[in-house]
């Protein structure tokens, strides 16, 4: 069969990406032809700066190298530009003759320089900064000239000047604006990082418009020789650098009649007018925006490949971006609609001898818009704010602090990843350290979390680092890195839905088994990963309690042995003890059978329970049949414990009985699964023994009844439980924490705790449908005990059905 | 020449499941797939020695209950970018019988 037609133009960034996209989703459906206007394979345009200032060489940069091309099957055409397109005869025609017939036609043909239309704009020496050619100029002119002028103070002219002036030029930036980055920055941000600059010795020139560009003796090549303003002054100049802005390169289109406005016009699936051509990346006008960072052009090429690949899924929306870059070493932010105004306030906090300067700007319950200057380490957690539309009322006191979004672990403290030598650790949990990070984003050139995390581990395993990494990666690749969108995430590389979505399908569509779920919404592997299954699993429990069927081979080993893999291979047991209440004859028990099975290791849990070490796979039905207690599910996204003080049955101060009440809720829970462990805690009194302050669910007793505190944590990163509300009775307890837990089995994400899914939700959220609706929390309640209701001991039923018992067993070959 | 031996009946291995055999050379992981064929791997992960018969199985591919890592059944490679391999055996399914060779 003859493959189909896919022809390239324009050999950029958004344009390979599209290619690598594709290639994952239809390796064989096309043969591919790529034209690039440069002699080169596709390189990493955003670090051209580091290439002018001398911190890294271009090979370092190319992100596909010929090889590349090659295993991929793909013709690659360089050093030719497409002139034509002619679209009755589906060919393109380079500007050498080379023609090439198309059934698609991806065009990518990316952003101009926009020159000043100024008298002397094609002298020698007066460059653009662009490519790497013009990289190489302006390397080639410091080593013979010294007079440099840099027009327009924006990301790319700063970055050029600092460039410049490390070669040793002496450098001027000319700028119209009346602040430097006016796009990105205001006027107090711009003149704390022009004050920097200057230290460094760039010099500055503002509201300053060029005239003229001045040619030099006529001997000297007709160089550029000096620049002319308006007001008549001038200053020598033998290198001009243009860096006044991008217009998307639409000349290519237009001369074939695509319709065209600000850039190419593509709709949501990045399709143009002419339905055989696509079109992605800084040459394209989607719903009247053109981007012109990485971020968005990487989500069109992931929307186009999928419909490249017809597929036919998923939509392009648009992107919220924001600007995080790293200016000479300075650290800067914004997003949103940063310089505030009407109906909008401001938040600010300047410390201008340490050089941070923060700006929050809000409008009504929502953060509108931010600029960080010298710290952005809570730049992504604001702009997660700012994309999602988070209410930000309750947190509004504490925003300007930012979110302790770095990890606590280990290293703490904020915007330090610029300052970290390679050599420290950043992953506590995989021991990476910050060089193999960098080293890792520069070599595979990577651009998201997700890349980092598959090819370093780093933040992979406890997450508390995310933080951390995302700075350094942000620092690393600088406007290019956009935190990825929480909300509509997908739940792994098998699928593009998110949790909410897969959540919402299988209740709506009464899904009732993991294919039935995988078909439903187009998974892209056949049976899912180790990351999807157990979700999907959860999901169909949770969701459909005794007609869904619970899958043991989409559960995590902990949960298919009902014991906790140790790292040798061997696992642990922790009996149940109902409130953390034994009796000689269990603790008997638990002697004679860690004498019997020569246990190694015998502690006291976090949750106050005993924990048996060291014990074979195969012994464990033997070891739970001499225990004869229930299975304490210690190793489960499941209901793990009841902490309780003594209380009033023993305690002088005790107001309520808690160890009863702790047993009360813990048999009632026995046998929960849920997004995540869910530890409750029950203190007889204030003085709160039982730590009910960092449980899920904290229940502290009062002379008038109970104080129901929900949503804390004592893990990675310790969260204080929020008051929920007051009772008065046990059995009240037991039906607003069984609501309020229920409610969370069903609308939180895996592996979400209870205080991630009610920072996400809001805890008024909860409240409102369970402390003010007297029916939805009956019914939640009503939930939770029906698909309670006869579950059955895991560990019994290990000792007593030969079919759950093989699970436990080895072969021997006959 | 292999040496093929008998092992159990197919239906004793669960789909997406595995079962561990103990060998002279250390314990063995065999794997059924969704389809039902049966692969065999030394039940050590190159990565830290977490026993791969625990882990979850997709496609033909199992991922490491230790560290996620992603061991493939055909030839014993971790997924890039890890690098590492947990040796592979003959194994297959003849007369509803799973054989392995060690």
């Amino acid at each position: 069969m003859n493959k189909l037609k896919l022809v390239m133009v324009g050999n950029g960034m958004a344009g390979c990406r599209t290619l690598e996209e594709l290639l994952k989703l239809a390796p064989d459906l096309y043969e591919i032809t790529v034209f690039g206007a440069e002699p080169h394979p596709n390189y990493n345009r955003i670090m051209l700066s580091p290439v002018l200032a001398g911190e890294t060489k271009f090979e370092d940069i190319v992100l596909n190298d010929l090889a590349w091309y090659r295993d991929n099957g793909i013709t690659l055409h360089t050093g030719k530009q497409v002139t034509r397109i002619d679209r009755k005869a589906r060919k393109v025609v380079a500007d050498d003759g080379t023609e090439a017939y198309y059934d698609r036609l991806l065009l990518a043909t990316g952003s101009m320089p926009f020159i000043l239309p100024v008298p002397g704009k094609d002298l020698p020496g007066v460059i653009a900064y662009r490519d790497i050619a013009d990289t190489e100029a302006m390397i080639e002119a410091a080593k013979h000239h010294s007079h440099a002028v840099v027009i327009g103070a924006g990301l790319l002219g700063l970055e050029a000047a600092n460039g410049l002036a490390l070669r040793g030029m002496d450098v001027t930036v000319v700028h119209l604006a009346d602040w430097i980055m006016e796009r990105q920055l205001d006027k107090t941000a711009a003149d704390l990082l022009q004050k920097s600059l200057e230290a460094k010795g760039l010099k500055f020139l503002l509201g300053t418009q060029t005239s003229e560009l001045v040619a030099g003796p006529a001997n000297d090549g007709g160089r550029v020789a000096a620049i002319r303003f308006k007001d008549g002054t001038g200053i020598p100049a033998d290198l001009v650098v243009m860096a006044v802005g991008i217009r998307p390169n639409t000349t290519l289109a237009e001369s074939a009649g695509i319709h065209c406005e600000r850039g190419i016009v593509v709709d949501d699936t990045l399709q143009t007018y002419d339905p055989k051509i696509y079109a992605v990346g800084e040459c394209v006008a989607h719903r009247g925006v053109a981007y012109g960072l990485v971020a968005p052009l990487f989500e069109q090429a992931k929307v186009c490949a999928n419909h490249l690949a017809q597929m036919g899924i998923g939509r392009y929306a648009g992107s919220v971006t924001s600007t995080k870059l790293k200016v000479t070493g300075i650290d800067v932010f914004s997003a949103g609609n940063f310089m505030g105004g009407e109906g909008c306030e401001d938040i600010v906090l300047a410390d201008p001898s340490a050089g941070i300067y923060k700006k929050l700007v809000i409008k009504g319950d929502q953060l509108a818009g931010a600029v960080l200057y010298g710290d952005t380490g809570d730049g992504a957690w604001y702009f997660q704010l700012l994309k999602d539309k988070q209410n930000i009322a309750e947190i509004r006191d504490h925003l300007m602090f930012g979110s302790h979004h770095v990890g606590d672990v280990g290293h703490a403290g904020v915007s330090q990843a610029a300052a970290m030598p390679d050599t420290a650790e950043v992953c506590g949990c995989n021991g990476v350290c910050k060089g193999d990070i960098v080293k890792a984003i520069k070599t595979h050139g990577l651009f998201t979390l997700e890349d980092v995390r598959k090819h370093t581990k780093a933040s992979s395993s406890c997450g508390s680092c995310t933080g951390l990494v995302e700075q350094i990666l942000a620092s690393t690749v600088g406007g290019a890195y956009q935190p990825a969108d929480t909300k509509d995430k997908p739940v792994c590389g098998c699928t593009d839905h998110s949790h909410g979505t897969v959540r919402q399908a299988i209740r709506e569509q009464k899904l009732l088994s993991i294919p039935a779920v995988m078909q439903a919404l187009n998974w892209k592997t056949p049976n899912g990963c180790a990351t999807c299954r157990p979700a999907l699993n959860y999901y169909l429990i949770s969701t459909w309690p005794k007609e869904a069927q619970d899958d043991p081979q989409s559960r995590f080993i902990n949960e298919r042995a009902h014991a906790n893999i140790q790292k040798d291979g061997t696992y642990s047991v922790v009996p149940r003890m109902w409130g953390g209440l034994t009796t000689p004859d269990e603790l008997r028990r638990i002697a004679n059978v860690a004498e019997k099975f020569a246990i190694p290791t015998v502690k006291m849990t976090g949750g106050a329970r005993i924990d048996l070490l060291g014990i074979k796979k195969a012994d464990l039905p033997l070891v739970w049949a001499d225990l004869g207690m229930p299975s304490g599910h210690a190793y489960g996204k499941s209901i793990r414990t009841v902490k309780t003080c003594v209380g009033a049955e023993h305690c002088r101060f005790g107001t309520q009985l808690s160890m009863d009440m702790g047993v009360k809720l813990e048999k009632m829970l026995y046998g929960m699964w849920a997004p995540h462990k869910v530890k409750l805690a029950v203190s007889g009194c204030p003085r709160n023994c039982a730590e009910a302050g960092i449980k899920d669910v904290g229940v502290i007793g009062v002379d008038s009844g109970y104080e129901l505190y929900v949503a804390g944590n004592g893990g990675i990163k310790t969260e204080v439980a929020q008051f929920f509300c007051k009772v008065k009775s046990d059995e009240e307890v037991l039906e607003y924490s069984a609501a309020f837990l229920q409610l969370y089995r069903e609308e939180a994400f895996y592996l979400e705790r209870t205080c991630h899914y009610i920072a996400r939700v809001g805890l008024d959220h909860a409240k409102k449908i369970v402390v003010e609706n007297e029916a939805r929390r009956k019914e939640l309640y009503e939930r939770l005990l029906f698909s309670l209701q006869d579950y059955e001991d895991p560990w019994a039923a290990a000792v007593t059905q030969p079919v759950v018992r093989r699970e436990y067993e080895k072969l021997e070959v006959l | 020449m292999e040496d093929w031996k008998k092992l159990c009946p197919l239906a004793d291995i669960p789909r997406l499941g595995s079962r561990v055999v103990t060998s002279a050379n250390g314990d063995i992981a065999v794997f059924r797939t969704a389809d039902d064929e049966v692969f065999a791997l030394r039940d050590k992960c190159p990565h830290k020695g977490g026993p791969l018969s625990q882990g979850i199985v997709a496609g033909k591919v199992v991922t490491c209950p230790m560290h996620s890592w992603k061991i493939q059944f055909e030839n014993g490679e971790a997924v890039a970018p890890d690098k590492g391999c947990a040796k592979p055996y003959p194994a297959k399914v003849e007369g509803g019988l799973v054989w392995i060779a060690i």
